[in-house]
């Protein structure tokens, strides 16, 4: 959808809002659920999948964990 | 994007658009430039600097995009190829890039440019802007590019292959002490914000239990729930804030929080050592959630406050300071003002984060100039208005709050005389308003940037929000969101500096590698701790104030840091054949060995005691050889500690200077052979597949 006058696309809420969101998370190292799902039924369907839990908790303790510099940041 | 691509019509809209982008940048520099006398209006920078970014954006990284790099959007990037759904994973751009900026931007780029600010706005911005467009945003847009082609890389790694095994180890060295610097000088930032600061103090302890039941309920309660606890450790550190006031206006309460330097300088040394050991979810991950989304709801509420209060610029353009006798940093425009601005127009920190987790999740390659040029754009522009908060004091008051008490005194009366003999008229009453305005018992002396800045944000966001009442408030939050994000990264960093060190020790000694055993995790804490306590400590019973000897050092390491990154860069170019666009990154490298080089050389053999070691070294020998005291040493042992702590700043120098020019050598020598090959000699991860469809094409 784009605006009749301007021509531009038309502001999505619902699209900016879960950007932000993805933004937000990603931003303290929380990736996306729902890509690594389908990322894993895709690629490997038989494999065990993690929860949103336990996929908190990976991503929380891979950012900090090993070598750490996932989270290295500037000054 | 390409232009080729518009039709005529666009065509002479986008050369309309693009030229009066450029004379209102114009119109807002030579404005800025020729202000003398009379104060300007903040909005002048601002709009001069966001002018600039934008050209530099439309215009010079295109050029880096197309000519110089060759992005190419057919080419499979990491995310694709690797894609597990965990660190390689193709990203929106937008949401990638917000994960850039976060990571490269932290105090850095608000402490600098308010220590700059001693020699008047002009210098600093000049620096800002030009550092950031042919070398700053370079650095970290091809950094991201080389990592990209070569499966998200780390900087060491890269250096290692393209380099060589020795320069790889050699960087290691580097990027440890730089880190070691790093926290020590962050630290010290702290120290002088929060000491005799009951209120301040108050607010940032109380982050630690919010923190841990932050950190409890997103693991137990609600696991992963992270905008719940977000907004509830949110709430109880605004409620932190308000009870603060409470605190130091109740002497007895205020007494039970109110500490000197040298003490907060072990209870910050104690801290990063336990919460670096422990378990990551109870502390050092809830406090940087609370850390991130503050910064960047901060960052955006300066900007707007700016654009609502649009406040003028009461410091000069160019003040007496530029000859180098400023009472903030010791020595003159070259090369000091481009060591102490070094986040915001360059920061070698920076190579490290865009061969981190970045270059991972970059799902094509052209959105590398998006999120590696611009990102840094935009902290170019957080530095723009930490510049801005600082000018907007009147500068009486900026010189006695960053002015060591060996300069001004200790009391209003003294400063206000001093200050006012230097040109800028101030009163002692002024003094002790100002202190008053933000609810702390004296502004004087409070170096580091941190407060300065803390005073200039509240003056924009009470002229925002809550007027003059509100000031205190304002005051104690920017405290509270600087110390609290640079605590973050003082426990977050102290752990990457653990990792290095086992990483470095277990080169020669496997055993210590194992990062899950005790013995090694615990003394290679130890020893990370204890090297930037070390620093730390030596800074805070500096009698100049700590920042005037670590900040410079601090600047020093991270543009050699960057020297070295765009080494790599430019070997890199060489070897793709492209050495044609070589001077894209060449050229910055060569500005920053000369300013490295010559500022490394300064701090040691200036004749001036402010600026060399070893100057400062005999004075203070030969005064104890007399008998004679020189302020602060009290005591004969405190003086040949002095003289010792030169000794160890001078030798910390020569390391520096020996890895800079070290690795000058290793790229020199990977150039030369990169121009006698007759083929492309990079090591970058090949794509078969589409090797293959040019090859056909």
């Amino acid at each position: 959808m784009s605006c009749t006058i301007c021509g531009l696309p038309a502001l999505d809420l619902a699209k900016l809002g879960s950007k932000l969101r993805a933004g937000a998370r990603l931003m303290i190292g929380q990736g996306d659920y729902d890509a690594y799902v389908a990322h894993r039924g895709a690629d490997h369907p038989d494999e065990p999948l993690m929860t949103r839990e336990a996929f908190f908790l990976e991503r929380q303790a891979s950012r900090f964990g090993e070598g750490g510099r996932r989270a290295m940041r500037c000054c | 994007m390409s232009l080729t691509l518009a039709s005529p019509g666009r065509k002479l809209g986008s050369i309309i658009l693009w030229t009066a982008v450029t004379a209102l940048g114009v119109v807002a520099l030579f404005t800025l430039a020729t202000a003398r006398g009379e104060s300007v209006n903040a909005m002048w920078l601002v709009t001069a600097a966001l002018c600039v970014y934008f050209l530099a954006y439309r215009f010079y990284s295109l050029f880096i995009a197309d000519r110089a790099l060759g992005l190419d959007p057919e080419r499979k990037t990491p995310a694709h190829r690797r894609n597990d759904g965990l660190d390689y994973v193709p990203t929106d751009k937008y949401v990638l890039f917000g994960h850039h900026f976060a990571a490269i931007a932290g105090a850095g780029p608000l402490i600098g440019p308010v220590l700059a600010a001693q020699m008047g706005y002009l210098p600093g911005t000049l620096w800002l802007l030009t550092g950031v467009v042919f070398a700053g945003a370079v650095q970290d847009f091809v950094v991201l590019f080389i990592s990209t082609r070569r499966d998200g890389r780390s900087l060491g790694d890269l250096i290692k292959t393209e380099l060589g095994q020795t320069a790889g180890l050699v960087a290691m060295v580097g990027i440890l002490t730089i880190m070691v610097i790093l926290l020590a000088v962050l630290a010290l930032i702290v120290v002088k914000a929060l000491a005799d600061s009951p209120w301040g103090f108050f607010t940032v302890f109380a982050t630690l239990p919010i923190a841990v039941l932050m950190g409890v309920y997103g693991r137990y309660v609600r696991p992963g729930r992270i905008f719940e606890m977000s907004a509830i450790g949110f709430v109880l550190l605004i409620g932190s804030i308000a009870l603060g006031r409470t605190v130091a206006e109740t002497p007895a309460l205020a007494a039970l929080f109110s500490f000197k330097g040298e003490t907060l300088a072990f209870m910050l040394i104690g801290y990063g050592f336990v919460a670096s050991v422990l378990p990551v979810w109870f502390l050092l991950a809830p406090r940087d959630y609370l850390s991130t989304f503050l910064k960047i709801g901060t960052i955006a509420s300066l900007a707007l406050g700016i654009f609502i209060v649009m406040p003028e610029l009461k410091m000069p353009a160019i003040s007496r300071f530029v000859d180098g006798t400023g009472p903030v940093f010791a020595g003159s425009v070259f090369p000091f003002l481009f060591i102490t601005l070094a986040c915001g127009a360059i920061s070698g920190f920076h190579a490290l984060v865009s061969s981190g987790t970045t270059p991972k999740m970059i799902g094509d390659e052209t959105q590398i100039r998006f999120i590696g040029y611009g990102a840094m754009l935009m902290e170019s522009f957080v530095a723009i208005m930490a510049l801005v908060a600082a000018s907007v004091l009147e500068p009486g008051v900026y010189f006695a709050m960053n002015s060591a008490p060996a300069v001004i005194g200790a009391t209003a009366d003294s400063a206000a005389q001093t200050i006012s003999a230097w040109g800028f008229a101030v009163t002692p009453e002024a003094l002790t308003q100002a202190a008053a305005e933000v609810g702390e018992k004296t502004v004087l002396s409070r170096s580091g940037g941190a407060p300065t800045l803390a005073v200039g944000m509240a003056k924009i966001l009470s002229g925002a929000i809550g007027g003059a009442s509100m000031t205190a408030f304002w005051y104690h939050f920017a405290i509270l969101f600087e110390a609290l994000f640079i605590l973050t990264t003082v426990d977050a960093g102290t752990r990457v500096a653990r990792f290095m060190i086992q990483d470095l020790v277990g080169t020669f000694w496997p055993r210590f590698k194992h990062t899950r055993a005790w013995a090694p995790n615990l003394a290679a804490t130890a020893l990370a701790v204890s090297g930037w306590g070390w620093f730390l400590y030596q800074g805070v019973i500096d009698p100049l104030g700590g920042i005037n000897t670590l900040w410079p050092l601090f600047g020093i390491a991270n543009q050699m840091l960057a020297a070295i990154a765009l080494t790599l860069c430019t070997v890199v170019l060489f070897r793709m054949k492209r050495e044609r666009y070589a001077f894209v990154v060449a050229a910055p490298a060569a500005w920053l060995y000369i300013c490295t080089v010559t500022a490394g050389l300064e701090k040691i053999f200036h004749p001036d005691a402010k600026i060399g070691f070893l100057a400062h070294a005999s004075r203070y020998s030969a005064a104890a050889a007399e008998g004679r005291l020189l302020a602060p040493a009290k005591t004969a042992a405190e003086m040949s500690r002095i003289v010792f702590n030169d000794y160890v700043n001078t030798t910390l120098c020569a390391v520096f200077l020996a890895l800079v020019l070290s690795m000058l050598v290793f790229g020199l020598k990977a150039i030369g052979e990169a121009r006698r090959a007759t083929t492309v000699t990079t090591r970058e991860t090949s794509d078969e597949l589409h090797d293959l469809r040019i090859a056909r094409a």
